[in-house]
């Protein structure tokens, strides 16, 4: 990996994008493995913007450029809302249908 | 050195509690691994030099959205156990396209290469002696002052939407009603009682008690979810 004119950091780059790429993964599979259950299906998908934001961190430190840490406060709002949103679309339809399993919404299928 | 070592502490520890949040049979479990991971990717924005945003995660996320997370898996009456059931049969697929997109990340990880120019194509430079909040506040009041108050606008539409998913009317329930009020015609009047006089005996007319209503009872639907 080319660093050249780039500031060095205590912990290369490599490595955060290596934790991040690993978070990111695992909040996929995550997304996999609990087709039943909504909440833990937002908290990976919480996992997933956390190894974006950690990427972008990261490269915001090893080019000594502050873009990426403005945007990760944007990416941050973003996942705040999406978060408060999605709890209360789950309550909601919990309150209508009494379960909040993934395969039982489908009512829009017709 | 003790920034490696550290480095090294806090990704172990993020990733394991990551696993757990996907893996854990219990939801709560899982939010209570989440917290840990926000806390120890807050160690890890630390150690890049992002402390400003290590302390909006840890107020943020552990402080707000996590415990929003608590808060709904705690309300719900699940059958949590019901919900661990198809876990080994989607484990294949989810693993297979794991592993495919990991492979992926670490093939474009290993090619990658920063533009001969990077260093000299920076918008925003850190600047020297001076804090990463301060930083990032002159970055973010003036520039992206625009982005900024939309990013407020966008917290404000989701609370409202927040609350109007969630508002539920229920009957029976007393509430000001302010334009009555203010369009009322006569005046208050001031009526001379006399003394130990019950409310029948003057001629005023208490509203019925309302009815006790009951709590609305959860419907379980045992019949589906077992057959898979």
């Amino acid at each position: 990996m080319a660093m050249g004119g780039i500031t060095e950091m205590a912990v290369s780059l490599a490595h955060y994008l290596t934790v991040s790429a690993i978070l990111l993964v695992l909040g996929v599979f995550g997304i996999f493995l609990n087709r039943k259950n909504v909440i833990v299906i937002l908290m990976s998908v919480e996992l997933i913007l956390l190894a974006v934001n950690l990427n972008m961190v990261a490269f915001s430190a090893a080019l000594g450029d502050l873009t990426g840490q403005v945007f990760t406060m944007f990416i941050l709002t973003v996942a705040a809302a999406e978060a408060a949103i999605g709890l209360a679309i789950v309550v909601i339809y919990f309150r209508n249908r009494g379960t909040i399993e993934v395969e039982d919404i489908s009512t829009l299928k017709g | 050195m003790i920034a490696a070592l550290s480095f090294y502490a806090f990704a172990a520890i993020l990733i394991a509690s990551a696993v757990m949040v996907v893996t854990s049979r219990n939801p709560v479990h899982s939010v209570l691994f989440l917290i840990l991971a926000f806390f120890n990717a807050a160690g890890l924005f630390l150690i890049a030099g992002a402390e400003f945003l290590a302390m909006i995660l840890v107020i943020v996320y552990v402080g707000a959205v996590a415990v929003l997370f608590l808060f709904v898996v705690m309300m719900l009456d699940i059958d949590f156990a019901q919900l661990r059931e198809g876990f080994q049969r989607y484990a294949p697929i989810g693993a297979i396209i794991g592993a495919i997109l990991l492979i992926e990340l670490f093939m474009v990880l290993a090619t990658w290469r920063f533009a001969p120019e990077a260093a000299t194509l920076r918008l925003n430079p850190t600047p020297a002696g001076v804090t990463n909040a301060e930083a990032l506040g002159r970055i973010l009041y003036t520039d992206n002052i625009f982005l900024f108050q939309a990013c407020g606008l966008v917290l404000l539409v989701a609370m409202i939407g927040a609350i109007v998913l969630t508002l539920r009317e229920r009957p029976g329930t007393r509430r000001q009603s302010i334009a009555e009020q203010v369009a009322r015609a006569g005046t208050v009047s001031v009526r001379s009682v006399p003394l130990g006089a019950g409310l029948k005996e003057i001629g005023i007319a208490r509203p019925p008690a309302p009815e006790e209503e009951k709590p609305k009872q959860v419907e379980h639907h045992h019949g589906h979810g077992g057959h898979h």
